[in-house]
């Protein structure tokens, strides 16, 4: 039986089928496998095809923003510059919503491009510098651009999905971002084996974990604000997030007991039904039922905390976006000349007064306890 | 009356609220605060009503707590040896009846 809000706010516990628990088959990208759904049109059709009538505001985003005081979805201050360094990564999780994967070598950024993200970062006034991808580490510029902002005094994130710290070449990494006090933000599903290994590939649980010993052993995961260890976690099917702070306090002690492993803080952040996961939703018929939960999920009090009113996001073409989900489906910040700003010619008064664009893939960002690249946006009473 | 255990009567559990509304609101109020974190994380919860509702062999609750567990943070593994606690306590229950059964029959035969 569901609890009494979702009693009022249907429907929580509405049947639906279960997805295949069994073994995953060898994952791949939408792009090797050249399907239609590469497309970033394409999926953002397949979510406008959905029936959503029956929801609140039929579905619309905006409409859903505008009951809640939001006529529009105004810019906050920029606060985090958040840089794509490229789709290459050594995974290929099933739930992907950048469509990453080892044969991505054909979207990774180049120097002149990051360089331009200085420029434009000097002028920002952010105060972070967020590096995500991919596996933002295989870029050969990743550690150049880890000093540049370091030695600007920014506070620099690595998003990194722990096994990459494994692979040959980067068996100095832990030690070369300690040193730069870089917080490292790893992707660990699950606390536990089986889940994790259903989103990310058969092994990644153990090799997560030894990863996580390389990183405690360079004295991140304990308390030290230089040495930052924050895990993320995302569900592993078609449901929300559990508590933020509940999640994190059963980890800890659950890493600790069993495995002697430590880490700073938890983040909770809903998945959004874009390129690897929209198509997983597709085809275990979830994506209606999903969409369903994400739209009555609507919570107003996570609107000023989304991310892409504070946050800048830069592809590794150096094209400029509201978030690293709008860049996915190319929903690019208009440029002067009309097409999609260029990081080089980045304007702060214009950032300020642009106009952030929205779609059905924002209630992703919005449901439930809200989601950012920073986790969870509202704390439930 | 047509059929027994309908799917649709799950998302709709709150207009029971329609003959007695008072006493639906007292209800779900202490259902939400029972479920809320406490000394037991929402987690542990969820998995003792999963257990539960296998015990007093709900398919609405099945549903829910299926969906519910999952959304809290626990994997297959975990609900799959919350059942197992309910079919032991089950199991158990009844084979203690034995001693009964054994009493009697130690008493009555030779």
């Amino acid at each position: 039986m569901p609890d009494s809000r979702s009693v009022q706010l249907p429907p929580a516990g509405r049947p639906h089928p279960q997805p295949d628990l069994g073994e995953p088959p060898r994952l791949t990208t939408l792009a090797a496998r050249r399907l239609p759904l590469a497309d970033p049109r394409q999926q953002i059709e397949r979510l406008d095809a959905l029936d959503l009538a029956a929801c609140p505001r039929g579905g619309d985003f905006a409409a859903a923003l505008a009951a809640a005081g939001w006529p529009a979805l105004e810019p906050a201050v920029l606060e985090i510059f958040q840089i794509n360094l490229g789709k290459l990564c050594n995974m290929a999780c099933r739930h992907c919503h950048v469509d990453a994967g080892p044969d991505r070598s054909d979207a990774v950024m180049d120097r002149a491009t990051a360089e331009a993200c200085l420029r434009a970062l000097d002028r920002s006034g952010a105060h972070t510098v967020d590096l995500t991808g991919g596996a933002p580490e295989l870029n050969p510029s990743f550690r150049w651009l880890v000093d540049e902002a370091a030695a600007r005094g920014m506070h620099v994130i690595d998003r990194c999905n722990l096994t990459v710290l494994l692979i040959s070449g980067q068996r100095d990494l832990p030690a070369f971002l300690a040193e730069r006090g870089v917080e490292i933000v790893g992707s660990l599903p699950h606390v536990r084996r089986r889940s994790t290994d259903a989103q990310r590939g058969d092994g990644t649980y153990e090799k997560s974990l030894k990863a996580l010993r390389l990183l405690n052993e360079q004295g991140y995961g304990q308390g030290h604000p230089q040495r930052v260890l924050t895990l993320v976690t995302n569900p592993t099917g078609a449901y929300l997030p559990g508590n933020q702070s509940s999640l994190e306090r059963e980890w800890k002690e659950a890493l600790a007991r069993e495995h002697g492993l430590s880490f700073d803080r938890l983040i909770a952040l809903n998945n959004l039904p874009i390129a690897r996961f929209l198509e997983w939703l597709e085809q275990s018929g979830n994506l209606q039922v999903y969409m369903e939960l994400l739209v009555n999920a609507f919570n107003p009090a996570a609107i000023s905390g989304l991310m892409c009113r504070n946050t800048i996001s830069v592809s590794w073409d150096g094209r400029v976006f509201d978030c690293d989900f709008n860049q996915m489906l190319e929903l690019g910040v208009q440029g002067a000349g009309g097409g999609t700003l260029h990081i080089r010619d980045f304007d702060p008064e214009r950032w300020a007064a642009r106009k952030i664009l929205t779609g059905r893939h924002c209630f992703g960002c919005t449901a439930g306890a809200g989601s950012s690249c920073g986790g969870s946006l509202v704390e439930p009473g | 009356m047509g059929d027994y255990y309908k799917a649709e009567h799950l998302p709709s559990f709150g207009s029971i609220a329609e003959g007695e509304p008072e006493l639906a609101r007292k209800f779900f109020d202490y259902y939400g605060a029972v479920f809320a974190d406490g000394a037991l994380s929402a987690r542990e919860k969820a998995l003792i009503a999963l257990a539960v509702a296998h015990a007093v062999q709900c398919p609405y609750c099945i549903d829910a707590y299926t969906q519910e567990s999952l959304g809290k943070g626990a994997d297959l593994e975990q609900m799959t040896e919350a059942i197992h606690v309910a079919v032991a306590i089950r199991g158990g229950a009844s084979l203690v009846h034995g001693l009964q059964m054994l009493e009697h029959a130690r008493k009555a035969s030779m």
